[in-house]
């Protein structure tokens, strides 16, 4: 039991921390995706928000914010991901390119642009470190709570319960307020809707800059929290395990919450299995390849069907049926 | 007749409008940057024809690059989008390199076998999001992402675990197995140009062979273009999915295997994507998904990613508007909806005088 708990203390914090960007940027994707867009750049929405964190950060806090720089940070990153998607928005929704495509471009550009800024900038690869980061901190009270409080609330970022907080929201938001209403029909089926008057395309390019915005707010978290500054390698990968995620928990805020949290799980277990009493027979691969695994058996239906929205990855033309 | 001839040319048109404006972009990033694009486009020019050794570097990238964007191309004639290159190559590069490194065979043997063994490879890879798809319904595109972490992650850890000869890497391949050539490296100022060159030309034959004249091919086609009339006329829709994807998965694996064979000569613990399959939709998108296109622009990219050093070194533009350049390139050829509207406005206006 004893060697159970250490496992528990060691391993759920840092699934946590791992787990807030995946959250962040897999509500992002989700309200892209529930109003009909596919949005594979969800990589490159996060790089960008990992490179407008560390700048936003740096930026302010030259402007002398001191310890509140890292949230203006994230506000900043928030922003441009709004901007940068809408060139998503624009190809796939008033062009009527190919979304994947368009998607799979949007990652590349993220990552050009980026490292090119940072090399004009900085004169380097890399940008310079924050110097204000975001520390963990015991929640008063809760962290006193025997067994749960030192698992959940002792050694972690605020960020993460600031993810879980926007979790909750985007539940409402898409499924208790009108305008969920109207997204998800505008991405169930466009066609109904606009016979409703409600306008296809604003809806989408609204859902598109929220997964710009939330994506932003992902990478960010990942860079000032975990990376602590910005290079080329930074995000590799965790855009298209916040996909993941997204399917994995079948388009819901819920359960994309729970698997970003199961995919952390398997991400801390990972680095730290090798340390761990009775789990170190595992060989490490195991844990690398378990969300991708999980999301493919998710899609086969051997985990329960993953559907996506109906109309995803449609144009709408008006008036074509 | 008019209209085949105008559909013709606007296949033609709207890549090159697509690449004009991206350089068009570029530029405008490098003035905004406080760069000279005249002094960064002359670099980028003169570090892929200025000297033999640049020239047979651009041939060396490209080689991967035709077979990933045939890989992608093949698989969109039947209507899918493989984003799985990626994995593909990677594992194809590896069985490649395995299979160059434990047996022992003759040259004219060696070879083929160890292209065979990373083609399979990439094949059976590829297969996975295609039977999903032919039996589950399943979209290849998320399948693929995923099957290439997994990729990368398996054949880093075998490497890891049984392979591990020096640092990151395996040993070198056998003498027999590979690709290499003095002639090609010495005519090219000692580049890494490779035999593979011209293997991943033939194989732009292979694809329009098997494409354009073979009765499969034919029913490829057809299932890309309208399943259920596909259906209606007896093929078997399910059958030709997962064809397209092994076979497009075999394009991408052997391209792993000129990477491993020809190139390196060795398989590594890769950190990152090497983004020759992700590059390798760039160059389908760009070439249309036909053969001479994707060799032209296989060319072009493998160019400019060659070119981006010499642009960095003589006028300090960073490497990585080269990226920029070729995303925007994806961008305006996906948005070709729009830019084929605004051709016809401007040729009806022109009609109208």
């Amino acid at each position: 039991m004893d060697v159970l708990y250490q496992i528990l203390v060691t391993i759920v914090p840092a699934a946590l921390i791992a787990a807030a960007p995946l959250m962040l940027t897999a509500m992002g994707g989700l309200f892209s995706e529930r109003s009909g867009v596919v949005n594979i750049g969800l990589e490159g929405l996060m790089v960008m928000g990992a490179f407008g964190g560390i700048v936003g950060t740096l930026m302010f806090e030259s402007f002398g914010f001191g310890a509140a720089s890292p949230w203006f940070g994230i506000l900043f990153a928030v922003v441009i991901g709004a901007i940068f998607s809408l060139i998503h928005a624009v190809v796939s929704i008033s062009f009527r390119g190919d979304q994947i495509v368009s998607g799979v471009a949007l990652n590349f550009l993220a990552l050009g642009l980026t490292v090119f800024l940072t090399r004009e900038i900085f004169d380097r690869g890399q940008t310079d470190t924050i110097s204000e980061r975001l520390f963990r901190t015991p929640i008063p009270i809760l962290s006193d709570i025997p067994i749960i409080g030192p698992m959940l609330f002792d050694r972690v970022y605020a960020t993460t319960y600031v993810a879980i907080l926007i979790v909750v929201i985007v539940w409402f938001v898409v499924f208790k307020t009108p305008f969920g209403l109207r997204l998800r029909s505008v991405g169930e089926h466009p066609m109904a809707a606009d016979t409703m008057g409600i306008k296809v395309l604003r809806t989408r390019y609204i859902g598109v800059m929220m997964s710009g915005a939330l994506g932003g707010a992902g990478g960010a978290v990942y860079a000032i929290t975990i990376a602590g500054n910005f290079a080329g390698g930074t995000i590799v990968g965790q855009g298209f395990m916040a996909l993941a995620a997204l399917i994995f928990g079948k388009w819901t805020p819920f359960g994309a919450m729970g698997a970003a949290i199961f995919f952390g799980l398997a991400m801390a277990l990972s680095t730290s299995a090798q340390q761990l009493p009775g789990l170190s027979a595992i060989p490490q691969i195991w844990f690398l390849i378990l969300p991708y695994v999980l999301t493919i058996f998710a899609l086969a239906g051997f985990v329960g069907k993953a559907e996506p929205p109906k109309a995803l990855n449609q144009p709408y033309t008006k008036g074509s049926r | 007749m008019m209209d085949a001839v105008r559909t013709k040319w606007m296949g033609l048109l709207i890549p090159i409008i697509s690449i004009l404006l991206a350089f068009l972009a570029g530029a405008v990033i490098m003035v905004l940057s406080g760069n000279n694009p005249i002094t960064g486009y002359a670099a980028l020019v003169s570090g892929i024809f200025g000297t033999p050794y640049d020239f047979g570097e651009t041939l060396q990238r490209m080689t991967p690059l035709i077979f990933s964007g045939l890989a992608v191309a093949f698989a969109f004639r039947a209507g899918l989008l493989n984003i799985g290159v990626e994995g593909q190559l990677i594992v194809g590069w590896f069985t490649a390199v395995i299979a160059g490194i434990v047996v022992d065979l003759p040259t004219l043997i060696h070879i083929p076998f160890a292209i065979a063994a990373g083609a399979l490879a990439g094949a059976l890879w590829g297969a996975v999001p295609g039977f999903l798809k032919a039996r589950f319904e399943v979209h290849e595109v998320i399948v693929t992402i995923m099957m290439n972490y997994i990729a990368m992650h398996v054949t880093n850890s075998l490497i890891r675990t049984y392979f591990l000869e020096s640092g990151q890497r395996t040993a070198i391949v056998n003498e027999s197995a590979s690709l290499e050539s003095t002639f090609l490296s010495e005519l090219t100022n000692f580049s890494r140009l490779h035999w593979g060159f011209f293997i991943a030309a033939a194989a732009c034959v292979v694809m329009w062979f098997i494409l354009w004249k073979m009765k499969r091919g034919f029913e490829l086609r057809s299932v890309g273009y309208n399943k259920n009339a596909s259906m209606y006329a007896g093929m078997s829709v399910k059958g030709n999915i997962v064809l397209s994807m092994t076979i497009s998965g075999a394009f991408a694996g052997a391209g792993g295997a000129m990477v491993g064979l020809g190139t390196y000569g060795y398989a590594n613990i890769l950190p990152a994507f090497t983004n020759i399959g992700f590059d390798g939709i760039a160059v389908a998108l760009l070439g249309a998904s036909t053969s001479i296109g994707i060799f032209l622009a296989a060319f072009l990219f493998g160019g400019l990613q060659q070119g981006a050093n010499m642009m960095q070194a003589t006028a300090g533009v960073s490497p990585e508007l080269v990226e920029i350049v070729i995303a925007l390139i994806i961008f305006f050829v996906a948005s070709g909806y729009v830019i084929r509207w605004a051709i016809d406005r401007i040729a009806s206006r022109k009609g109208e005088k």
